[in-house]
C-alpha cells in the first residue's frame, strides 16, 4: 500500500517537472486533479475549468490540525482571486477537508474552518461573497490514500470548485 | 426500502404470556436454599468465566429440531461472548435431555463441572405460534434458578433467543443483560477515496443486517431515539449536509430543523423528545437542542471554538460534549439548559466522542495521544480515566444498554471493523459484519 503511494507520487512529480510550474505543492496538485491522463495541462484554454486547475491551482494544504493559511496556501489564493476576477462568470464552492488522524465529527467541524479561512481569504482579496458556497466533508473524501505523513498532508486542504453550469 | 421482517412487534411477543414474559414463569420445583445463589462476578472483568451447560432444546415435534438447535447456539453464542460464562462442549454431556420438564440428573452434570444447566423447548402450537420454554438450574445445589416460556410468531426465534439469553445472564450475574438489542452503524464499501455508506441495522451479534439507505447519499454518525423505532443521522443529500431523522418501521425521512447552516452530531436526549447537534456558523460550531414536537430551537453553547459530540446523562439533567474551546479537543459538563461548562478530561492528549454510560457511573470517549487512538473511560467528575485500548485508529465508542460493554470501530489497512470490550478492558471482541463497518450505536434493551 505504502509502496504504491510512493511510485504514484513519482509520477506525478514527473507531471509537475513537465508543466515547469514554481510551486511544487500546489502544481503537484494540479497534475493531480488533471487525472493523469497525460499531457497534464499543456493544452487548457484560458478561462476553463483546466486551465484553474492546472495553471493557477485549485487546492491549498494546511498543517495538522490547523486552520490558518500558510504562505504556500495565501500564494496559491492571491492567484485564484485574480483569475476569478478575470473569469467573473464563476460560481464556486470551497471543500473544506481533514486527513483521517482524527474524529469523525470533529474532522468535519475542522474541514469546516478550513473552507472557511479560505472563503474569508478571497473575500478579502475582493471576491464577492456571493459568489462563494462552501462545504465540509471530514475526512470521508481522501484524494490521497495510504498511511503516511506526505500522503495525509494532502488530504489536510480546501479545494476551490468551479461550477459546471456557471 | 425497508423491508416489513425489521418491523417488530413488540406485543406479538407477549401475546399469551399475559401481562409479560414474567406472567408466564413456570413453578419453581425445589425451594433455594437462602445464601446459595449462583453468581458470576462482573465488576472485576470476572478471569474465571463461569462454567455452564446448554445441551439443545428439545424440539416439541421433529419440525422444530432446526429451530431448536439455532436457538441454543444463539444462546451459546451470547453467553460465550460475553466473557463471563464458559460453554461447556456438548460432546461431555453424558445425560441427554429429552423432556425439559424433568429434573436433570445433577450427579451427570456435576461430574463435567457445570455450574449451571440450561434446558428447554420449542414447540409449535396450534395456532402456528412458537411456545419456547427454559429453565435455569444450579447443578451443585441441585435446584432450579429460573423458568419462563414465552409465545411468538416463528420468526421471531433470534430474539426469544437473546431474551432467554438476557434472563440467563441476569439471574447468574444480577444484573440487566444486553443481548436483546440492536446495533446501527454504517456499512462501508467501495474503494476509500470514493467510499459508498449505508446505514444498516443488525442484532447486537452481528447477525441479521438490514440496510436503512441505499448509499446514494453519504451518511455518518447514526443514534437511536431511546423510545421509538426511530434514528437520527447526518447525511449528504442534494443540499448541504444535515441532520436528519428515519423512522425504521415507515422508512420515513425528514430533515431536523431550519438551521442556516451545516448540521452534525445528532443525538436523542433520554426521553427521545429532543435532538442535540451541532450547527457550524463561519468557523465555529455549537451546540443547539431542537425539541420534536413543538420545533422550538434553543442555543447552548455560544463560543468561538468546535462545540461537538454532545451527550446527555441518562437522567437528562446534563450534557457531556467536546469543545476545543481551551486549544485542544476535550470533555467539558454542563447543565442540560446550557450555562457554564466544566473541563473533566485531563489525561494526557486529546479527548473526544463522550458517551454517557446508561448506568451513569462512566463516560467513554476516544482519545488522542502520540499517533494513538484510544477506547477510554473515566468517571462524570472527570476522575479515574482509564484506556481501554489504544493503537491506529480507535474511535467512537458506544455503550451497550446495561453499561458493562463497549462497541467501537478499528480502522486498519483494510478500513474499519466494529468491535466490542468490556469496561474493565478485557475480552476484546471483533463483531461480525458483511462489509467494512463503522459509527456503530448501540440501542436501548427492546424488551
Amino acid at each position: 500500500m505504502i509502496e504504491i503511494g510512493k511510485i504514484l507520487r513519482s509520477a506525478r512529480l514527473v507531471a509537475v517537472l513537465a508543466t515547469a510550474l514554481a510551486i511544487s505543492a500546489c502544481a503537484n496538485q494540479a497534475a493531480d486533479n488533471a487525472g493523469g491522463a497525460g499531457g497534464a495541462g499543456s493544452a487548457s484554454t484560458p478561462g476553463s475549468q483546466q486551465d484553474f486547475v492546472v495553471n493557477v491551482g485549485d487546492r491549498v494544504f494546511f498543517e495538522t490540525d490547523q486552520t490558518e493559511l500558510t504562505a504556500l496556501g495565501r500564494a496559491t489564493l492571491d492567484k485564484q482571486a485574480q483569475w476569478l476576477t478575470n473569469y467573473s462568470q464563476y460560481s464556486f464552492t470551497i471543500e473544506g477537508h481533514a486527513d483521517e488522524r482524527g474524529t469523525r465529527e470533529y474532522n468535519i467541524a475542522l474541514g469546516a474552518r478550513r473552507a472557511q479561512s479560505t472563503r474569508d481569504y478571497l473575500i478579502s482579496r475582493g471576491i464577492q461573497a456571493a459568489r462563494i458556497k462552501t462545504i465540509s466533508y471530514g475526512k470521508e473524501r481522501p484524494v490521497a490514500v495510504c498511511n503516511d505523513i506526505s500522503c495525509w498532508s494532502q488530504n489536510r486542504r480546501a479545494v476551490t470548485v468551479l461550477n459546471a453550469g456557471s | 426500502m425497508i423491508s416489513n421482517k425489521l418491523v417488530f412487534n413488540r406485543r406479538r411477543l407477549l401475546v399469551g404470556a399475559g401481562a409479560g414474559a414474567l406472567a408466564g414463569t413456570l413453578p419453581i420445583l425445589m425451594p433455594r436454599k437462602a445464601g446459595a445463589a449462583l453468581r458470576v462476578e462482573i465488576t472485576q472483568g470476572n478471569p474465571q468465566p463461569m462454567p455452564i451447560a446448554l445441551p439443545e432444546f428439545v424440539a416439541g415435534s421433529p419440525a422444530e429440531t432446526e429451530i431448536a438447535r439455532n436457538v441454543t447456539a444463539i444462546i451459546t453464542s451470547n453467553l460465550q461472548r460475553s466473557g463471563l460464562f464458559a460453554p461447556i462442549n456438548p460432546a461431555a454431556f453424558t445425560e441427554k435431555i429429552t423432556n425439559s420438564d424433568a429434573v436433570p440428573r445433577f450427579p451427570d452434570w456435576r461430574v463435567i463441572n457445570a455450574q449451571a444447566l440450561v434446558t428447554g423447548r420449542m414447540t409449535r402450537q396450534a395456532d402456528g405460534r412458537l411456545k419456547a420454554e427454559f429453565r435455569l438450574w444450579d447443578v451443585f445445589a441441585g435446584q432450579q434458578l429460573d423458568g419462563k416460556q414465552y409465545f411468538t410468531t416463528p420468526d421471531n426465534a433470534r430474539r426469544i433467543a437473546h431474551i432467554i439469553s438476557d434472563a440467563i445472564y441476569q439471574t447468574l450475574t444480577g444484573e440487566k443483560g444486553y443481548f436483546d438489542s440492536r446495533i446501527v452503524f454504517v456499512d462501508e464499501t467501495g474503494p476509500k477515496e470514493r467510499r459508498i455508506k449505508r446505514l444498516a441495522i443488525m442484532d447486537q451479534d452481528g447477525a441479521g443486517t438490514r440496510y436503512l439507505t441505499r448509499g446514494d447519499d453519504l451518511v455518518l454518525t447514526p443514534r437511536f431515539n431511546p423510545s421509538t423505532q426511530e434514528i437520527t443521522y447526518m447525511s449528504y443529500g442534494q443540499a448541504d449536509p444535515r441532520v436528519y431523522l428515519l423512522n425504521i418501521e415507515t422508512g420515513q425521512r425528514e430533515i431536523v430543523g431550519n438551521f442556516p447552516g451545516m448540521t452534525f452530531a445528532p443525538r436523542f436526549s433520554s426521553d427521545g423528545q429532543r435532538v442535540i447537534m451541532s450547527l457550524q456558523q463561519g468557523p465555529n460550531s455549537n451546540l443547539f437542542v431542537m425539541d420534536l414536537r413543538s420545533k422550538q430551537t434553543t442555543r447552548l453553547t455560544d463560543t468561538p471554538a468546535i462545540d461537538t459530540g454532545p451527550c446527555y446523562s441518562p437522567d437528562g439533567r446534563y450534557i457531556c460534549f467536546e469543545s476545543d474551546r481551551g486549544g485542544s479537543q476535550q470533555i467539558y459538563v454542563m447543565a442540560a439548559t446550557g450555562g457554564p461548562a466544566q473541563r473533566i478530561s485531563f489525561g494526557e492528549g486529546n479527548h473526544s466522542t463522550p458517551v454517557w454510560s446508561p448506568r451513569g457511573d462512566f463516560i467513554a470517549f476516544t482519545g488522542q495521544s502520540r499517533g494513538q487512538f484510544s477506547i477510554g473511560v473515566l468517571k462524570p467528575d472527570g476522575s479515574g480515566e482509564r484506556l481501554l485500548t489504544s493503537g491506529f485508529h480507535n474511535e467512537g465508542p458506544t455503550f451497550a444498554p446495561n453499561g458493562r460493554v463497549l462497541m467501537f470501530f478499528r480502522e486498519q489497512g483494510a478500513g474499519p471493523s466494529l468491535y466490542t470490550i468490556d469496561i474493565t478492558g478485557r475480552n476484546e471482541l471483533k463483531v461480525p459484519t458483511p462489509a467494512l463497518a463503522s459509527d456503530p450505536a448501540w440501542s436501548p434493551l427492546l424488551s
